[in-house]
């Protein structure tokens, strides 16, 4: 009999698609993953141009564990800094949004531009006092050299990404030829318009969040909602596509118009034949010239964030880890600046469906906080991903679980695990 | 006018009450009656009320839109088992215009899991209107604004 808990974390078979338990238990391994998927070598969303759309607005946020504010400079530049004071490293940024037109640390009174530099530092030439000066800075001291920790920004489509490490591929190549023309879809150059949040707490790991968005097994079955209305079904036309490294996906899926068939219903208990919603408001889908035929397009960029079109309701939707066993999930809903009124209203009532007390989401949230108890109970055991084989490729279906084996796959190399 | 009858405020603390019983001891059909037809309920995190931001967690704008989400807390949403407990303030009358009440009050939810401790759920303040009509006082609006600033997982019953 295998031991419950494993002595040293070793993935034994060569392929993806059985994850280890301990995976998402691991704490040495969860800071790896921060150091090497949130810290180094990627592109981690943190916010919409739209958020700051004047000079001195910011807005705090994070990337993976870190706090960061994103700003825009009087001469309208988009920056983000770490929210870490150079001095004695207060976090000093509290507000979660504003303007200002430098940042100013409480405790000494350090004073930052919104690019993060260091611009003034009181009793840096001492204090005078009976004809002599009292301490200061010492003379090499160089504003220069201890300014904010500045992060390498890329802004497209009005999203902007950051990243710890100036290091890292252009944002192009990050994403990939595929998942660029899925993403310029839904980001087409049109201002947007922010409709407001939502903030949840999921008790599970992080990845589990990013696996739930490649999972197109889950929607048909878990989600009466989508299933009954063909939002989301087994016999939907769509498609699966990846980068060429497996790490980001797009699910892409066009409602069908016909009834369910019996073979992806027979058996599925969650599916109402009789179900029908009272208010139509709640479905009033309109197919909107950017869609280019498909009505869902679910995207996951690895590792920080989903972008969702479902529908008429489109939101990012972030990732923050914090810890082996929790994260929050952040959703921003926004819009399009030539939405018409009606429009604006149909996004915000289709907004029911999505969010953490959304006819679909809700459940997502209790599924990943089930999966983490399981996988705390016994870290030595393994999931088995292997609907669709074992293998990791582009589909023209659903009916598989390749987008995790995929996603895995990249992880594997790149934790060396 | 902010000062009710007698009767008119113990109908009003009747209602309230009411509500809290209704949701506490999951009777969705009796919660939706507590509603005009052309109803507005939401439930919204306090941060897109203050910045004038038109997102809710929830919004239901009619009584079918509450009886949909009935139909999903009873048939289609897949949850964890939970209580609720809602401790709902004293009403606080701002005025009384064409027949409707202007009021609000704080409240807190606390839940419990199956096997679990009793943890704070979700508090924050009802922004109501209420209707008086030939059937009594029904909520032609209420507005759950929440402090919360994470749900802990999911929300599924309402507030």
């Amino acid at each position: 009999m295998a031991t419950v808990f494993p002595i040293k974390p070793v993935w034994e078979d060569q392929g993806s698609s059985r994850v280890p338990f301990w995976a998402y238990t691991d704490e040495a391994l969860y800071q790896r993953e921060l150091e090497r998927l949130f810290y180094r070598g990627h592109w981690c969303y943190v916010g919409l141009e739209a958020e700051i759309p004047n000079p001195g607005d910011f807005k705090r946020t994070v990337i993976g564990e870190r706090s960061v504010i994103l700003t825009r400079t009087a001469d309208d530049a988009i920056c983000v800094v770490e929210n870490v004071c150079a001095h004695r490293g207060m976090q000093f940024c509290r507000e979660r949004h504003g303007n200002k037109k430098e940042f100013v640390c409480p405790y000494h009174q350090w004073s930052y531009t919104l690019k993060g530099d260091l611009q003034g530092v009181p009793f840096r030439r001492g204090v005078k006092q009976d004809g002599k000066v009292n301490g200061g800075m010492p003379k090499e001291f160089n504003p220069a050299e201890h300014g904010l920790t500045q992060l390498k920004v890329a802004v497209r489509g009005g999203v902007v990404f950051a990243s710890f490490d100036h290091d890292v591929e252009p944002l192009e190549d990050f994403l990939g030829p595929e998942m660029c023309a899925y993403f310029d879809r839904l980001f087409n150059g049109r201002k947007l318009t922010i409709l407001g949040y939502n903030r949840q707490r999921i008790p599970g790991n992080w990845k589990l969040m990013q696996e739930n968005i490649k999972d197109p097994y889950h929607p048909g079955l878990l989600h009466t909602w989508f299933v009954t209305y063909g939002l989301w079904r087994a016999d939907n036309k769509s498609e699966l596509k990846m980068d060429a490294q497996f790490r980001h996906a797009a699910m892409i899926s066009t409602r069908s118009q016909q009834a369910a068939t019996s073979e992806v219903t027979a058996g599925v208990t969650s599916f109402k034949a009789g179900m029908e919603v009272n208010d139509k408001r709640l479905l009033d889908i309109v197919q909107e010239p950017w869609w280019n035929g498909p009505t869902a397009v679910m995207m996951t960029v690895f590792p920080s964030v989903i972008f969702q079109q479902q529908v008429n309701s489109v939101s990012t939707r972030h990732i923050q880890p914090n810890g082996t066993g929790s994260f929050d999930f952040v959703w921003t809903h926004f819009g399009f600046e030539d939405d018409t009124p009606e429009m604006t209203q149909r996004r915000l009532i289709q907004a029911n469906l999505f969010g953490p007390a959304g006819f679909v989401s809700a459940d997502d949230g209790e599924v990943i906080e089930l999966s983490q108890c399981g996988f705390e109970q016994k870290p030595n055991h393994r999931t088995v991903a292997e609907l669709g084989g074992y293998g990791v490729d582009n589909t023209d279906h659903m009916v598989t679980e390749t987008l995790i084996r995929g996603m895995y796959n990249y992880w594997r190399k790149v934790m060396d695990v | 006018m902010n000062t009710l009858d007698f009767e008119t405020w113990q109908a009003l603390n009747r209602l309230y009450a009411a509500y809290a019983q209704a949701v506490d001891t999951a009777q969705w059909d009796q919660w939706v009656e507590l509603f005009v037809d052309d109803c507005d309920y939401r439930v919204q995190p306090r941060e897109n009320h203050e910045r004038g931001m038109p997102l809710s967690t929830l919004a239901l704008l009619s009584k079918g839109m509450l009886r949909d989400r009935v139909y999903g807390i009873k048939e289609t949403l897949f949850h964890d088992p939970y209580y609720q407990r809602h401790v709902t303030g004293v009403p606080l009358v701002e005025r009384v215009e064409d027949g409707v009440i202007v009021a609000q009050a704080n409240y807190a939810v606390f839940r419990t899991k199956l096997s679990q401790e009793s943890t704070v759920f979700n508090v924050g303040r009802y922004l109501d209107r209420i209707r008086i009509t030939p059937e009594g006082l029904r909520f032609e609006q209420r507005h759950c604004v929440y402090d919360t600033e994470m749900i802990p997982n999911s929300l599924i019953y309402p507030i």
